[in-house]
């Protein structure tokens, strides 16, 4: 090999990948900030002045719309864990040889489009529907009750459409786990609480760690579950992006929302990864 | 290859995948300044054409030069807006030849013109030959940005000859340049009488916290807006910046109470249908035809106030395959016999005034039910007001700029969006 092309083969080494990333992620990403930094509208079109009061009066204006989003992201991840650990828990150490089976039956409703499954929620759900109408002619329930159109029905969405996001990971971390290690934990005088607080559950929490990084993020941002399921109540930060975009073609307002929701998941990321880096986290438990 | 020390990777390469120090400045300073010139240069261009209503007098003749027939019309309507069994449309095939593919994908003007938007204005099909769009914001849009044909009135001779005064010199499109009317609606409130009682006769019924939770409104800026003006007194035709805040003010008192359920597009129709809402701001033909499908009972009511009246109009997107049929189609619906069996199902405001005469005329053959439901509807208000029904209407506001346009939007955006 000439030494010329020993010095420049690195070079053509990163090549497929940077240009996938320079025409997929860069070129929109520019694209997409530069909007955000113009002035104008749909008709006469919109010319690039550098305008950042975008930023601050779009912030103003759905302040409180991204304020819920992140607690509904936030509450709704904290009730996947709260589900998804029992289930992995079960599936990894007491599904045996029918494992693949579990696994199979957790995803099998995901084979179904994300936003038909919401819909038909909304269907089973519906004010006078075959759940509540029943019950709203025996009396049990106010005539005016309803489930559609509450913040319950919108983080409960959440909750259903990530729930394997959540299980895979964490099942994941379980399933690795060397039975013997539990065993020696018990042979060592541990009764099963505390093998599984300082054993199993130090193991997992790596699981649990990948797990809320895949729901935290998308369910803060997820637009499809509150528009269908929700109300004007429970409008999330992905619902008025979506509509600036897509109703009203105001895309410097839609691109700086999107910034900011970036920035702000970005930070919370950070600030997680590293108050609760996994590492950090293993130290504490196993204490 | 293996790096030994003298071959190792230029730093340049390195500091892609490694933390790195060297250079840094330098390499910022001009990663900078080439994301400046990249913001700058990703602008997007506008077509619009603001001011020129009329096109040039050689713009017809230009646009329709060379154009031919392909015989297949695909034609963007709304939902609720025709007999799912078409027979106007079939009995335009079986006389023309022209087959026509008719689908209901318009729900609320905002979305659709944001969806044709990108191929309009690089000069794509959109797939539609014809489509019937509602004055207000979006039509101005459509219209300034140089979207719509100009139509040949050569090609139109039964709109002239069966088109209502009216109906040729409305303001958003006067002398018909762009567009003729397919059906004129109100906007009113439409309630369900088994779980409300009392009669509903104002706007202000639509703010009442007996209704908690069960009240809709439409997510169309436009309509919401002029409802908040109608409830306080204001006219929305004549509307100033400082009536709409003070609408906006009243509409959010409705929603901070949580006395609406939510803002919708068409959809309203079936969460009325559904139980979700139990009282709703509507459009007149819809609750007709939803009770004539379903067996609903459901009540229109044009509140005390006022309502509002608009007209859905068929257009012709200028990057259209086929406008020679799409025009053709256009005269067709302005035939008596067309148009009063189209208004009949629809119970929208008819722009053919001889339709009223053909229904009567039709309803006379029948017996039974079917004559005293032609006859009511011959009759109904709803599809041939009289004048002083449309005293108690108001008409939309005309934006006279964009930039008024705009101030609007941001006022009424906030609360549709939560």
């Amino acid at each position: 090999m000439s030494p010329v092309r020993r010095v420049l083969a690195p070079y053509f080494l990163i090549l497929p990948g940077g240009l996938w990333l320079l025409l997929f992620f860069v070129v929109p990403m520019v694209t997409m900030l530069s909007l955000s930094l113009q002035e104008g509208d749909i008709v006469n079109g919109y010319a690039f002045t550098g305008h950042w009061q975008t930023y601050l009066d779009a912030i103003t204006a759905y302040e409180e719309q991204l304020v819920r989003s992140l607690i509904y992201g936030a509450l709704a991840t904290i009730a996947l864990i709260v589900i998804a650990f029992p289930v992995a828990y079960w599936i990894a150490f007491y599904g045996g040889r029918h494992k693949p089976t579990y696994l199979f039956l957790l995803l099998l409703p995901f084979f179904v489009s994300f936003v038909l499954r919401t819909i038909s929620w909304r269907q089973i759900l519906t004010d006078d529907g075959f759940v509540l109408g029943p019950l709203k002619d025996i009396g049990l329930l106010g005539s005016s009750f309803h489930v559609l159109g509450t913040p319950f029905a919108v983080i409960a969405g959440l909750v259903y459409n990530f729930l394997p996001f959540m299980v895979l990971p964490v099942y994941v971390a379980l399933e690795r786990i060397d039975p013997r290690v539990v065993e020696a934990a018990r042979d060592l005088y541990a009764d099963p609480a505390t093998a599984f607080r300082k054993v199993i559950l130090p193991l997992a929490l790596p699981g649990v760690f990948a797990g809320v990084l895949m729901t935290f993020v998308p369910a803060s941002s997820d637009y499809v579950n509150s528009a269908v399921l929700g109300s004007s109540s429970t409008t999330m930060i992905g619902q008025v992006i979506q509509a600036q975009y897509l109703t009203n073609s105001d895309y410097p307002t839609a691109s700086a929302l999107s910034f900011t929701l970036m920035a702000v998941l970005l930070i919370g990321v950070f600030a997680y990864a590293r108050a609760l880096g996994t590492e950090d986290v293993m130290k504490v438990a196993a204490r | 290859m293996p790096p030994s020390p003298r071959n190792l990777p230029d730093p340049m390469v390195r500091g892609l995948t490694r933390q790195r120090l060297g250079r840094r400045d330098a390499l910022r300073l001009s990663g900078l300044s080439a994301l400046g010139m990249a913001l700058a240069a990703c602008g997007v261009e506008g077509k619009g054409n603001p001011g020129a209503s009329a096109p040039a007098a050689d713009a017809v003749a230009k646009y329709w030069a060379g154009k031919t027939s392909t015989k297949k019309v695909d034609f963007a309507c709304w939902p609720l807006y025709m007999d799912p069994k078409q027979p106007e449309l079939k009995k335009f095939t079986a006389e023309t030849g022209v087959k026509v593919n008719y689908q209901e994908v318009i729900q609320e003007m905002g979305p659709w013109f944001a969806k044709v938007q990108p191929q309009l204005s690089a000069g794509q099909s959109i797939g539609y030959d014809l489509m019937v769009i509602t004055n207000g914001i979006q039509f101005k849009q459509f219209k300034d940005s140089g979207f719509l044909a100009p139509l040949d009135h050569s090609k139109l001779p039964t709109f002239a000859k069966n088109a209502a005064p009216a109906y040729k010199n409305e303001a958003f499109d006067p002398g018909n340049v762009y567009s003729v009317p397919w059906a004129s609606g109100i906007t009113g409130i439409a309630y369900d009488p088994k779980r409300i009682t009392r009669p509903i006769t104002k706007l202000a019924d639509l703010w009442d916290p007996a209704f908690k939770g069960k009240v809709g409104m439409f997510s169309d800026t436009q309509e919401l807006g002029n409802f908040g003006m109608m409830v306080l007194g204001l006219n929305p035709d004549k509307s100033t910046a400082d009536d709409w805040r003070a609408a906006a003010d009243k509409l959010k008192e409705q929603k901070s109470q949580r006395i609406i359920r939510n803002y919708y597009d068409q959809s309203y129709i079936d969460a009325l249908g559904k139980g979700e809402v139990w009282i709703t701001q509507a459009w007149s033909g819809d609750v007709f035809q939803k009770n004539v499908s379903d067996g609903t009972n459901f009540k229109f009511v044009i509140p005390e106030e006022g309502g509002t009246i608009w007209t859905d109009n068929f257009a012709i997107p200028s990057t259209a395959a086929n406008p020679v049929d799409a025009i053709a189609l256009m005269d067709f619906f302005y035939r008596t016999d067309i148009a009063a069996s189209l208004a009949a199902y629809i119970n929208y405001v008819t722009p053919v005034p001889s339709a009223q005469e053909q229904m009567k005329q039709d309803a006379a053959k029948l017996s039974g039910d079917d004559k005293a439901s032609l006859e009511d509807i011959a009759e109904s208000p709803l599809v041939f007001p009289a004048e002083s029904d449309y005293a108690k209407l108001h008409y939309y506001r005309d934006f006279a700029t964009a930039a008024e346009q705009q101030e609007y939007q941001r006022i009424f955006e906030p609360i549709v969006l939560g």
